[in-house]
């Protein structure tokens, strides 16, 4: 015999006191890893903003962070460093988008698909050391074209290979990781580009330059903006690659805040690192929530995800 | 709002009753609360006679179909059947879960489909590895919470049949939710229509049907005609009839008879004073939509075999079959 | 799409453009690790190639990756899936704020946490070990991001919340629940997560570098200061042998669309 009853003589008070209980108990589900987060990446994060208005004897002063805005090396190395970023993130986005397309025009699931994604998977997260010493193997000293170079066109940048060590150089070796980034953030995007659009375009009687301006690059636009803005913040925030192939340690903030932390010179400046580093979040923090709200009208448009 | 008030049911062993109503009228809050998955702000509920309202659901041994995409999409649909089974490890070997999980299978009908995976299986087949699973568990209820709902109609009434079918050969307590009036009539011992959280009548289908005690089962279960007339001394006057009122009705005054369309009577007559609007053919039974004189539509049903002559235009006499009958006030 | 001649000219110049870019440098890895070096060698040789393994802090640093990944691997196991599972199961209202959480390290640099962490890595280090606890916390930090984005994704794929009471009807504990019937319906999403997790952990630099674990990535700049041609090998070979495992496990179809993160 099964019974559902409701006798009017409820003791709904203590009945509602132990299902709060329980449903309350549900949150100590996620008690580890907010304890996990909170040491690893919430204490270290409020470490860092929190110290930036600290100076060196823990009292509040904005004396690191006036003493950052004022500072011809520190103003130098953040100007080299948002070039580069720049540069590789337009360099990357345009390269990497192109090929994302010329991928999507071929065969779907052919060898070269395959292959090519499989690639821009190790490449995008190719440690920047080794990224490094690709490069000097290439244009270095010893390295593949400088050689070459040096016996076809001696009297050429590429014949010394000392542009290698500039912005130049790391311009060049930064877009060799953002073009990979770039297809595999673009791609689905590409592929979502349906076929139905341009056949409708065609059957209106458009042609390919009308529906590319006026169908095509539209609808792409906003993610690949968003997509070359996470190029901008993976670009600005890589150091592996400034630091193995660089010496000067402020050429560019990364390797600021690298010194300005474990300094063999002189003192180190923790300040100066947290400082240098609140500055480095306000930047990647604005130029996220750019992406965030591109992304907003993306979704709208990519229903098969 | 409450989502249950005041419900109160009692369910015999081997008993198919099902709850039947509106979306939100609170017959799948039950059905929750009976599996543990819902928490009861007052009340009990009693199974066996053990009071399991405190009991956490997966200690409950209840058996239960849910809508759609329950079945694990990694499993096969024998190692589905065989989960509940493997749960309870320490009291069955491998051998007995297999001939267990076959046994169900070929019960269901899908003995060949053991080793498909869910995607493999259509709709209705995947219902049916549901329902086998939820059985392989002996479960001492068997709760459906609208199973047939997202099926093609064709699947649905074949399927109903079964669950019936097997319901009744392995004696299993059960509670059918559904909204679909039919389904719950066609299959169940005893239906219990639902309305804002409470039970507004539980009775064997015929009872349901033919004495309704409120004017939303009337006409929540099966069609009806809504016919004013006055209502004084327990009957009410209508299509030149004098029916007898249900318990539950107005007892005087003008209302609203609700009169179901088996109940009419049609008969062709050149003097008649209604018309035919329109028939449908139903198969084995025919619809005809009657305007009556006084300008008002009614809707009445009878046997294919009764129909011929009654065509669209057809001048006919009606009349009414001495049944009792539900009035409702005026709005 | 229509596949005119002007399509596959552009096509074609593009993929070779692009193809050089990223095929040059790997080629040059290859001819310059194979070129003759010591006075001794003759001609083209696989020198440096051969004496990979006998690089000093190579093999211990390889080994050091591999547990510091074999370490996050289980972080993400045991603690974050679980973690988004549940707060998908039964705390609807904490999703968003989870899910902000998981991509607040996109706005935090490595470097940044470096700096951070500094104090805390210190603490343990002197209390508790010098084993790489810090980095696998700082890590599985890292890759929240993209391995939440993985799991979130196949978890909408499925109507867990259904699952998870048919499992319980059942008769199963919630551990059960999770661990046997959850977890194995958004396999791909775990695996993927943890893919992008290993290749992090493997190709990591900053933090390992300024905290002084030889670490595999460190390792190999430190090997680069004394003998060039032996780095380049050591990189050419991690990066054929990634590609490889790549290609050879089965596509899964969304992986590109892992890194899209997604605020909306």
């Amino acid at each position: 015999m099964t019974q559902v009853t409701d006798p009017r003589a409820g003791t709904a008070t203590s009945r509602a006191g132990s299902r709060h209980w329980r449903s309350q108990s549900a949150y100590l589900g996620v008690l580890p890893f907010l304890v996990f987060s909170g040491l690893f990446l919430l204490y270290p994060t409020y470490n860092v903003v929190s110290g930036a208005f600290k100076n060196n004897e823990n009292e509040f002063s904005t004396a690191a962070l006036s003493e950052a805005f004022h500072s011809s090396i520190t103003i130098h190395a953040f100007k080299n460093s948002l070039v580069l970023s720049l540069w590789t993130a337009v360099a990357g986005s345009i390269l990497g988008g192109l090929f994302a397309w010329a991928l999507v025009t071929g065969k779907k699931e052919g060898y070269f698909y395959r292959f090519s994604i499989a690639l821009s998977s190790v490449l995008a997260q190719f440690g920047g050391v080794m990224l490094t010493f690709a490069f000097l193997a290439t244009f270095g000293f010893n390295g593949v074209i400088s050689t070459l170079a040096m016996k076809v066109m001696p009297s050429s940048f590429l014949a010394d290979s000392a542009w290698l060590y500039g912005l130049n150089g790391l311009i060049v070796v930064y877009t060799f990781f953002q073009i990979p980034l770039m297809v595999l953030v673009f791609l689905p995007t590409i592929e979502n580009l349906r076929p139905q659009w341009r056949e409708a375009s065609d059957s209106l009687g458009g042609n390919s330059r009308e529906y590319w301006t006026r169908i095509g690059i539209p609808v792409l636009t906003p993610s690949f903006a968003g997509a070359a803005l996470l190029l901008f913040v993976n670009s600005f925030s890589a150091y592996a690659t400034a630091a193995t192939l660089i010496n000067l340690t402020s050429f560019l903030t990364p390797l600021q805040i690298a010194t300005a932390l474990s300094s063999e010179v002189g003192g180190a400046n923790p300040a100066e690192a947290k400082a240098l580093s609140f500055i480095m979040i306000v930047v990647v923090t604005f130029v996220m929530a750019l992406y965030a709200l591109l992304r907003r009208r993306v979704t709208k448009w990519e229903a098969n995800r | 709002m409450k989502a249950l008030d005041g419900l109160s049911l009692d369910i015999a062993q081997g008993e198919l009753v099902a709850l039947l109503g509106p979306s939100g009228c609170g017959k799948t809050t039950a059905l929750r609360s009976l599996a543990g998955l819902q928490e009861l702000d007052r009340g009990q509920m009693v199974v066996d006679g053990k009071d399991i309202t405190f009991q956490n659901a997966n200690k409950r041994g209840m058996g239960m179909v849910f809508q759609a995409y329950s079945l694990f999409p990694h499993m096969t649909a024998g190692e589905n059947v065989e989960y509940g089974l493997k749960l309870r490890a320490h009291k069955t070997s491998t051998e007995k879960r297999k001939q267990r999980s076959s046994e169900l299978l070929e019960i269901v009908g899908l003995s060949t489909h053991r080793n498909h995976y869910p995607h493999q299986l259509s709709g209705g087949q995947q219902q049916r590895v549901a329902l086998a699973r939820a059985l392989a568990i002996s479960p001492k209820v068997l709760l459906l919470d609208e199973p047939l709902s997202a099926l093609d109609a064709k699947v649905r009434t074949q399927l109903r049949e079964e669950i019936r079918r097997i319901q009744l050969e392995l004696g299993t307590t059960t509670l059918f939710v559904t909204h679909d009036q039919e389904e719950a009539l066609s299959i169940a011992d005893r239906v219990g229509v639902m309305r804002n959280g409470q039970l507004e009548q539980i009775a064997v289908p015929a009872e349901l049907y033919d004495r309704p005690s409120t004017a939303f089962v009337a006409e929540f279960v099966g069609l009806t005609n809504p016919i004013h007339g006055n209502v004084s001394g327990g009957s009410i006057d209508i299509l030149g009839g004098s029916l007898q009122v249900l318990p539950g009705s107005i007892t005087s005054g003008t209302g609203i008879a609700l009169v179901r369309p088996e109940s009419i009577q049609v008969e062709a007559s050149t003097s008649g004073k209604s018309r035919i609007f329109s028939a449908s053919f139903l198969g084995a039974s025919c619809r005809l939509m009657i305007t009556l004189a006084d300008g008002s539509r009614i809707t009445a049903q009878m046997p294919s075999s009764e129909s011929i002559g009654l065509i669209a235009g057809a001048t006919v006499n009606v009349s009414v079959l001495d049944m009792p009958v539900f009035v409702k006030a005026l709005p | 799409m229509k596949r005119t001649w002007k399509v596959q000219a552009w096509r074609r110049f593009i993929i070779g453009f692009v193809g050089l870019y990223l095929m040059v440098p790997l080629y040059s890895m290859f001819d310059f690790s194979t070129k003759p070096f010591l006075i001794a060698d003759s001609g083209r040789n696989l020198r440096s190639w051969r004496i990979i393994p006998s690089q000093p802090d190579l093999g211990i640093a390889v080994l050091r990756s591999m547990i510091t990944a074999g370490i996050v691997m289980l972080l993400i196991l045991f603690m974050i899936v679980p973690t988004v599972i549940w707060v998908q199961l039964k705390l609807p209202k904490l999703v968003r704020p989870l899910e902000l959480l998981c991509l607040l390290p996109l706005a935090i640099p490595a470097i940044v946490i470096v700096v951070g962490i500094a104090p805390l890595y210190r603490w343990i280090s002197i209390n508790l070990s010098e084993s790489p606890i810090t980095l696998a916390g700082v890590y599985s930090m890292l890759i929240l991001p993209y391995t939440y984005r993985s799991l979130s994704a196949a978890l909408d794929a499925v109507d867990i919340h259904t699952l998870a009471e048919a499992a319980q009807t059942l008769g199963a504990s919630t551990f059960r629940m999770i661990s046997g019937v959850i977890m194995p319906t958004i396999r791909t999403g775990i695996i993927n997560g943890s893919f992008i997790a290993i290749a992090l952990v493997l190709g990591e630099f900053t933090i390992s570098n300024i905290l002084n674990f030889k670490t595999f990535q460190v390792v190999i700049a430190q090997i680069g200061r004394t003998s060039g041609n032996v780095a380049v090998s050591v990189s050419l070979a991690s990066i054929i042998f990634v590609l490889v495992l790549l290609l050879l496990v089965p596509a899964t179809k969304r992986r590109a669309a892992v890194l899209d993160v997604d605020l909306a």
